[in-house]
C-alpha cells in the first residue's frame, strides 16, 4: 500500500468488478433558455461518499449511463462543511446541502435538481441575487461610524449571545425561499431568511438603534405580511434556526410601527435612512 | 481629476477589509470574486481571532503575543508587519463587537477568549466554532452598506485572469471574466490588491473550500510577481479525511480540553469508551507537559504522524489517533463548539460528545504566498498608510491575507489567521490610496489600446483552451496533482521524492497540452475556466515543491528528517553549548526568506536576509 492510500489523504481506490455502482438523474439544462431534462449516470460507490464527491467523480469521467460522452454537470460549491451556503439543490425532490447528503443515506437512485424558485443559471445553478437584494433592503447591517478604534462594544448577556448567535449562523443558502409556497420566480416576497437578520440585527444593542428603519424595510410589498405561515422554512433550514419564531416576533414589531407610524409619526420619528457616514 | 477605482480581488476577511478601508476613504471600488462573497473561504474559519485583550487576569499583552508569533512561525515572519498585527489585534476585536459579531461572552458580559497552541494565555476571541462564518458576514455586511451607497460595484461570479501593465511594468488594471457569461474585460484600476487566499487545491484534498486553487496567485507568479517562502504549508493536526475534502477539527477542539490518546496496546480493537484510563497513552500531554495538547500545529502534526507511522500506533493501526472531549459536559461542547461537534455528527455519523473523535493531519494552510513588503514605522510596526505595505514586487499590485507571504513564517499559530487577513486588508487598503496618489500619472492616463490588447490576448487564450480536444481530463490532471503533493511536499520530505514530485509536476505540464476541454458551451463553462486554472496550479506546486527541495533544514512545518539537528543533550537546550552551536550555524545560513521567480525554465529561487528588529531569534523549543 503506497503512502498517500494509508494516510486516507489522497486515493480513491477504483472498485473493483462486482461492486456497487449508484445511479444520479440529474437535470442538465445549458441555460436559462435552453430546454431541461435529466441525464442518468452511474457512479461507482463509496464509503462515505456524498453527492458533491459523486459529481466530482462524474467530472472525471463525464460519460453518462448510458455510454455517451457528455459535458461535466456544473453546481455551486465551496466549502463543502455546510457553512458556505453554496450548493443547496433539490435531492430526491426535497431543498437540502449538497455537501452533506450522504449518498447511503439517501434513497436510489439519487434525483437531483436545481431550486426551482431561482432563476436558472446552468444544470444545477441558480440565481440567487434576490436573497441579496433583500439584505440591502432590510439594512441588515450595523451603523458604524467608521473602522477607526473605538474602543468596545457595547456589553451584552450571554443568553443574548445564544439568542443572536444561532440567527446569525444563516448561510444564504436558499432553502427557505425554496420550501415557501409563498415564493414564485415571479414575485418578490423576500421569504424567511431576511426576515430574521432584521431580528438579529434588531436585537443588538447598537442594531436597535435602527431598529425602525429595518421594520419599514420588511413593509410594503414583497414584505412579511406575505407570508403565508406555511412553516416549511423551519423544516428545511440547514442550520436549524428558528425562523418562525423570528418572522412572528418580526410581524409583531412591524404591526406596532404600522400603529405608531399612523398615530404618532412627526419629524422625529423619521431617522435619517442610514447610508455610511 | 479622474474617479478613482480601485480593484479588489477576493471577497474573504482580506479583502473586504480592504474595500471597507477603501470606500471610508472615499474611493469606489471594483470587487471581484468567484463566488459570491459572503462564500469565501474565511467562512470555514472556525477556532477564532487572536488578540493580547487580558481580560483573564493573567497579564497577556501584545507583546506576548509578538514574541508566541514570532517563535511559533521560527523566525522566518516578516518581524515589523507582525508587531503591527499584534498591536493592532485588540482593537480589531473590539471593531469586530462593534459590527455585532455575537462572540461568546463571560457572565459580565465580556468577551470571553480561550486558550489556542502555541501560546500558555487565553487570548483567542470566538463565536461558537464558526468564527470564521460570523466575522466574514460582520465585513460582508458593512461591505454590502458600501454597496447600497453606490460605492461598491461586486462582480460576484468573476475570476482575475492576470494583470494590464502599462509600459513601464506598472499594474494599471485586470482582466477577468464572468464565470456565467463567459464575457472576458479589461478593468482599469489605480491599484488591484489580491486577497485571493490559500492553494489548498493544488493539493487535491485539503481542509480548504474546493474554490482556493491558488490560481490568481499562481498567475500573478507568472506574469513576474515574486512568490516566498512556499514550502511552508501547515498541515493542521486534526481533520477528518473525506472522498471530497479533509473536514477540520478546530483547535479549538483542544483550546476547550479536548485531549489526544491512542490506546497503549498496538491495533487495539476496543471501543475507546471501554478502554480505562491508564490503559491510554496522551503523547502530547506525556512530552510537552507545559503546552501539552496545545503544541503549535506543525509540532502537533509530527506527533501524530510519528505515532502512527514510525510506531504504528494509530488507532485500529491504521492512520488516525483519538481526539477526545467526552470528559467535557454536552451543554459546555454545544455553548462553544457546536459548529465542529455537528460537523463530525452529520459526516461521520459518530456523536463526540459521546464518542472520542478519530482524526489525522490535513493540508490546512500555505504560510507562505505572493511576496510583499512593509515600510517600517519608528515605533517598529508598519508606518501608517505607506504605499509599501500590503505591495508586492509589482508596482501598483498589492496583497494581503493567506495569498501574501509575510505574518507567519514556517508554521503559524491557531486563530492568527483570520486576524493577518483583516490587519492585512486594514494596512493595505490605505496603502492602495497613497500609491495612487503617488505616482504621477493615473489609469485614465494609460492609452485605451493597452486594455484593449490584454483583452484580446486573454480572448484568443480561451478561444485555444476551447479548442482543446485530446485525450487528458483537466480533473484528472489535478488529482494526479493533489496526489503527488500530498504525498510527498506535507509532512515529512525528502529529496529524493520531492525531486520524483517535479518530474511528476513537468509530466503533468506536458500532458495539460494534450487536455480534451470536455465543454464548448457558451454559459457558466466551468472546464473552460478550470483548464486555465490547471496551468497556474501546476506553477504554484512547482514553486512549492522547488522550495521544500532546496531548502536543506527543519523549521516549522518544513521537516526533513535527513537534515534534522540532533536532539540536544539538555533538557534546556540553551544549556548545552554544541547543540547551541549547531542551532547558530543553521539559523545563519537558513533563517531566510525563500524568493522565487518565474522563469521560461521553472522557478529560479534565492534567498533574502530577514531583519531581526523585534525580537532576536531564539530555539524554538516547546518540550
Amino acid at each position: 500500500m503506497d503512502e498517500a492510500t494509508k494516510v486516507g489523504l489522497t486515493t480513491e481506490s477504483r472498485p473493483q468488478a462486482g461492486e456497487k455502482w449508484v445511479t444520479f438523474r440529474i437535470w442538465r439544462q445549458e441555460s436559462a433558455s435552453s430546454p431541461g431534462d435529466f441525464e442518468e449516470f452511474r457512479v461507482p460507490w463509496r464509503k462515505g461518499a456524498n453527492v458533491i464527491s459523486s459529481l466530482m467523480e462524474i467530472q472525471r469521467n463525464p460519460v453518462n449511463a448510458a455510454g455517451k460522452p457528455t459535458t461535466p454537470v456544473t453546481w455551486d460549491a465551496a466549502c463543502l462543511e455546510e457553512v458556505c451556503g453554496s450548493c443547496a439543490m433539490n435531492i430526491n425532490g426535497r431543498v437540502r446541502m449538497a455537501c452533506s447528503a450522504l449518498v447511503d443515506k439517501l434513497e436510489w437512485p439519487i434525483t437531483l435538481e436545481p431550486m426551482r424558485k431561482f432563476p436558472m443559471v446552468r444544470d444545477l445553478t441558480v440565481d440567487r441575487t434576490r436573497m441579496f437584494e433583500s439584505l440591502k433592503r432590510v439594512k441588515a447591517w450595523i451603523e458604524l461610524d467608521g473602522t477607526h478604534n473605538l474602543g468596545p462594544g457595547p456589553r451584552q448577556s450571554q443568553s443574548e449571545q445564544i439568542q443572536r448567535y444561532v440567527l446569525s449562523t444563516c448561510i444564504t443558502c436558499g432553502s427557505c425561499l425554496e420550501a415557501c409556497p409563498q415564493i414564485t420566480q415571479d414575485n418578490d416576497f423576500m421569504g424567511a431568511a431576511p426576515i430574521s437578520q432584521v431580528r438579529l440585527f434588531n436585537l443588538h444593542p447598537t442594531g436597535a438603534m435602527h431598529a425602525e428603519d429595518r421594520l419599514h424595510g420588511l413593509m410594503g410589498p414583497g414584505g412579511i405580511q406575505d407570508c403565508g405561515k406555511a412553516q416549511n422554512c423551519v423544516q428545511v433550514c440547514p442550520k436549524e434556526i428558528p425562523l418562525t419564531t423570528s418572522i412572528a416576533a418580526m410581524n409583531r414589531d412591524v404591526t406596532k410601527l404600522v400603529v405608531k407610524d399612523l398615530f404618532f409619526k412627526d419629524k422625529e420619528t423619521e431617522t435619517a435612512v442610514g447610508g455610511p457616514a | 481629476m479622474a474617479e478613482q477605482r480601485f480593484t479588489m480581488v477576493g471577497g474573504g476577511l482580506a479583502g473586504l477589509m480592504a474595500v471597507i478601508k477603501l470606500c471610508e476613504a472615499g474611493h469606489k471600488v471594483d470587487l471581484l470574486s468567484i463566488v459570491p462573497v459572503k462564500r469565501s473561504h474565511s467562512v470555514c474559519a472556525q477556532g477564532g481571532i487572536n488578540g493580547a485583550v487580558n481580560t483573564k487576569g493573567e497579564g497577556d499583552h501584545p507583546d506576548i503575543h509578538v514574541k508566541d508569533t514570532l517563535r511559533g512561525g521560527d523566525f522566518l515572519a516578516e518581524q515589523t508587519s507582525v508587531k503591527g498585527m499584534c498591536y493592532a489585534a485588540p482593537g480589531i476585536i473590539y471593531l469586530l463587537d462593534r459590527m455585532g459579531v455575537p462572540f461568546n461572552r463571560t457572565p459580565e458580559g465580556l468577551l470571553d477568549f480561550r486558550r489556542f497552541g502555541g501560546t500558555l494565555h487565553h487570548r483567542t476571541a470566538f463565536a461558537g466554532a464558526t468564527t470564521g462564518q460570523q466575522l466574514l458576514y460582520a465585513l460582508d455586511e458593512q461591505v454590502r452598506r458600501f454597496e447600497a451607497a453606490g460605492m461598491v460595484n461586486k462582480f460576484e461570479y468573476w475570476e482575475w485572469l492576470g494583470m494590464v501593465r502599462d509600459g513601464s511594468g506598472r499594474c494599471v488594471g485586470s482582466v477577468a471574466m464572468d464565470l456565467r457569461t463567459m464575457e472576458v474585460r479589461s478593468i482599469p484600476a489605480e491599484a488591484v490588491m489580491l486577497a485571493t487566499g490559500g492553494p489548498g487545491i493544488v493539493f487535491g484534498r485539503s481542509t480548504n473550500s474546493v474554490i482556493n486553487t491558488g490560481t490568481a496567485a499562481g498567475r500573478a507568479y507568472l506574469e513576474g510577481a515574486i512568490y516566498a517562502n512556499a514550502e511552508f504549508i501547515q498541515v493542521h493536526p486534526t481533520s477528518i479525511p473525506g472522498e471530497d475534502k479533509l473536514r477540520l477539527m478546530s483547535e479549538s477542539v483542544r483550546g476547550e480540553g479536548g485531549r489526544v490518546w491512542v490506546p497503549k496496546k498496538k491495533g487495539d480493537t476496543r471501543d475507546p469508551v471501554t478502554i480505562p484510563e491508564e490503559e491510554r497513552w496522551y503523547f502530547l500531554e506525556e512530552k510537552y507537559p507545559k503546552y501539552k495538547n496545545l503544541v503549535p500545529r506543525d509540532v502537533a502534526t509530527r506527533e501524530i504522524f510519528h505515532v502512527c507511522r514510525e510506531l504504528g500506533m494509530g488507532v485500529g493501526g491504521r492512520d488516525g489517533v483519538f481526539l477526545d472531549v467526552t470528559h467535557i459536559p454536552a451543554a459546555t461542547l454545544d455553548a462553544k463548539i457546536k459548529g465542529v461537534m455537528e460537523i463530525y455528527e452529520k459526516f461521520v455519523g459518530d456523536d463526540p460528545r459521546h464518542h472520542p473523535m478519530v482524526i489525522f493531519p490535513g493540508m490546512h494552510y500555505s504560510m507562505g504566498g505572493v511576496y510583499v513588503t512593509f515600510e517600517p514605522g519608528p515605533n517598529l510596526e508598519p508606518l501608517a498608510a505607506s504605499p509599501k505595505n500590503q505591495a508586492t514586487s509589482i508596482p501598483g499590485l498589492y496583497a494581503s491575507g493567506e495569498a501574501d507571504h509575510a505574518y507567519h513564517g514556517a508554521n503559524r499559530l491557531g486563530a492568527n489567521s483570520l486576524l493577518s487577513c483583516i490587519y492585512g486588508g486594514m494596512i493595505g487598503g490605505p496603502a492602495m490610496v497613497s500609491y495612487a496618489k503617488n505616482v504621477a500619472k493615473g489609469s485614465a492616463s494609460v492609452p485605451s489600446s493597452v486594455f484593449e490588447d490584454a483583452k484580446k490576448q486573454w480572448e484568443e487564450r480561451f478561444a485555444s483552451i476551447d479548442r482543446m480536444s485530446g485525450t487528458e481530463n483537466p480533473y484528472v490532471l489535478a488529482r494526479e496533482l493533489g496526489e503527488v503533493m500530498t504525498e510527498n511536499v506535507t509532512v515529512v520530505r525528502r529529496n529524493d521524492r520531492l525531486r520524483k514530485t517535479l518530474d511528476k509536476i513537468a509530466e503533468l505540464q506536458d500532458r495539460w497540452k494534450r487536455i480534451n476541454v470536455l465543454d464548448h458551451g457558451h454559459s457558466s463553462n466551468r472546464p473552460l475556466s478550470f483548464v486555465n486554472q490547471l496551468w497556474n496550479m501546476f506553477a504554484l506546486g512547482e514553486v512549492i515543491t522547488k522550495s521544500a527541495l532546496l531548502r536543506d533544514e527543519s523549521r516549522g512545518a518544513h521537516y526533513k528528517p535527513e537534515f534534522q539537528l540532533p536532539e540536544p543533550k539538555t533538557k534546556d537546550p540553551t544549556q548545552d553549548p554544541d547543540w547551541m552551536k549547531a542551532w547558530k550555524e543553521r539559523h545563519q545560513k537558513w533563517a531566510k526568506t525563500t524568493i522565487a521567480r518565474w522563469t521560461p525554465q521553472g522557478s529560479e529561487i534565492t534567498y533574502e536576509d530577514i531583519p531581526t528588529p523585534v525580537l532576536d531569534p531564539e530555539p524554538r523549543w516547546y518540550a
